[in-house]
């Protein structure tokens, strides 16, 4: 037996990023995810690692932190919750353009706006398709539990420092507020000096006199090379594509699946229990990363059920690209609680039965 | 076996640490658990709740809307959840403040009045600890022995002095819970 501990999705992020060999963390605190930088202030890091934990400004201060710690090499975070991520979104888009790793969590909750502090999944368009302008991607990683988020802080981490690209973990407020066991991983420890330069020859550590200037920038005025950045950015994007995960639960013999990440994953889970009692074969996929989006999964189960319920607590987002996935073979459907509700197991087994089966 | 218990009150009486002790106390006797809060403004001097599920095997919805237990301890928290109560459930409340008690014949009814018992008693902080005893005679689904790791294990250690009058608490829950008839 490992090394257990009950732990709210938030607090497992904090521990796991020090474990993770992070170098700093620069956030402005935001419910539902205060308890990350709450539990990193207390864990006084600092003296655990050496990692830097600061209360930056803003969340435009904190993402712009990032920059600045990516560029020399260091293994940065931040993480907030939905109107932060917003204010981020510039930075995002600078970092992804300048080809900065960092990993980044938005513990969404419900909106427009200020919206509200409850539970939501209505960022899934801001990630996964942009929120700042320019043709870029993040990688992004959906965690279902309170292990997950634990977890995919060290594989956040790998895939943004493998691409050079910023990684966010897309995560809600019942997975950071919940508590649940959770194994902590063995503590890597931070690289060095000697480490980061070998690893990132790109990074501004001091130049030495066998190399040229290493130039962090995100701006080229000369169009012709402005393109063939793009286009290297769009080669790392198409490459990014096999690091795709998905969870397949009681699919092989299902006549219907759901399609659900996150909390409305887990929501699914008991649906497709409760659907089974009654007889009706109903399985889940559940994509774990939504960049890369495990598009041929999809269609090869679109060719076996007889339709698809994407659930998520939005107005219909992912099912977009469900409905991409499947490329018009079969019937897909969305349904989902908006504004901070949260769909119940119940509710989501009689929107499959009046939208998919009756329907 | 998967008991899923909803644990409703105001803010301040324990209702979110009682429910983190059960949680843990499952954890440390090997059985998957979670525990999902209400969080945000409510929680400020009006109604706190928290959802705690023990299970043998893997745990799919932590969000829930009807629960084989109920834990009630104010009035707004009963009118709230008595509906919620799968039919043949377990209803527990604490009779203090309760004008309207429940009426429920579909479900087994049970009353602790431990805000009056930890009062009498002088132990007042620990009122959640009697209310958690008497839910543990209804539905043993962690032993003493795990109960005290999972005290162990949730309180820091300054503490851990407190750790005998707490399982003392949950003993007196035990023995003076009783059956409710509507």
């Amino acid at each position: 037996m490992g090394d257990f501990k009950l732990m709210k999705g938030n607090e497992a992020v904090a521990e796991a990023a020090i474990r993770a060999g992070c170098d700093g963390y620069f956030g402005y605190p935001i419910t539902p995810q205060s308890e990350v930088i709450e539990y990193l202030m207390a864990q006084q890091p600092e003296k655990r690692t050496g990692m830097v934990v600061l209360q930056a400004e803003s969340e435009t201060a904190s993402i712009n932190m990032l920059y600045g710690g990516a560029g020399a090499g260091k293994r940065v975070m931040t993480t907030s919750s939905s109107p932060g991520i917003s204010l981020m979104a510039e930075g995002i888009s600078y970092m992804a353009g300048a080809e900065l790793p960092c990993l980044l969590m938005n513990v969404v909750r419900g909106g427009p706006g200020l919206g509200t502090i409850q539970p939501s999944q209505c960022d899934y368009f801001q990630t996964v398709k942009g929120g700042g302008h320019g043709d870029y991607r993040m990688f992004v990683i959906a965690p279902a539990s309170v292990q997950e988020m634990s977890d995919f802080v060290k594989i956040g981490f790998d895939m943004a420092f493998k691409y050079r690209n910023p990684a966010m973990i897309l995560s809600d407020g019942v997975i950071g507020q919940m508590m649940e066991k959770v194994e902590l991983f063995d503590p890597i420890p931070r690289r060095t000096d000697a480490e980061v330069i070998a690893e990132c020859p790109w990074a501004t550590t001091g130049k030495t006199p066998d190399r040229e200037r290493n130039i962090i920038t995100s701006l080229d005025l000369d169009s012709l090379k402005q393109e063939e950045h793009v286009m290297h950015l769009k080669a790392k994007y198409e490459a990014m594509q096999k690091e795709v995960m998905f969870e397949n639960i009681m699919t092989d013999d299902a006549e219907y699946i759901y399609v659900a990440y996150g909390s409305s994953a887990r929501i699914c889970q008991k649906a497709v229990d409760m659907a089974r009692a009654e007889g009706i074969k109903v399985g889940l996929l559940r994509p774990i990363t939504l960049y890369p989006f495990p598009e041929a999964e999809l269609l090869r189960l679109a060719s076996q059920v007889k339709g698809m319920l994407a659930v998520e607590m939005s107005l219909g987002q992912m099912v977009e690209d469900v409905r991409l996935a499947v490329r018009g073979k079969i019937k897909v459907e969305h349904y989902g609680r908006v504004g901070g509700m949260i769909h119940s197991p119940s509710q989501v087994l009689e929107a499959l039965k009046s939208q998919i089966i009756g329907g | 076996m998967t008991e899923e218990i909803i644990i409703a009150g105001f803010g301040g009486q324990g209702v979110l640490s009682m429910g983190k002790i059960l949680a843990y106390s499952g954890m440390m006797q090997g059985l998957e658990v979670s525990w999902m809060p209400s969080y945000g403004p409510e929680m400020r001097g009006g109604t706190a709740n928290v959802i705690v599920i023990i299970s043998d095997s893997r745990i799919s919805s932590p969000v829930l809307t009807e629960f084989d237990t109920a834990i009630i301890l104010n009035q707004q928290s009963l009118d709230k959840f008595e509906s919620t109560v799968k039919p043949g459930g377990v209803l527990i409340f604490d009779p203090n403040g309760i004008i309207k008690p429940p009426t429920r014949k579909d479900i087994t009814i049970y009353t602790i009045d431990a805000t009056k018992k930890s009062s009498d008693l002088g132990l007042s902080k620990i009122f959640n600890m009697i209310v958690l005893g008497s839910y543990l005679k209804v539905k043993p689904v962690v032993t003493d022995q795990f109960i005290k790791a999972g005290l162990e294990k949730s309180l820091p250690t300054r503490h851990h002095s407190l750790i005998p009058e707490n399982v003392k608490a949950v003993e007196i829950g035990r023995e003076f819970v009783t059956s409710y008839t509507v």
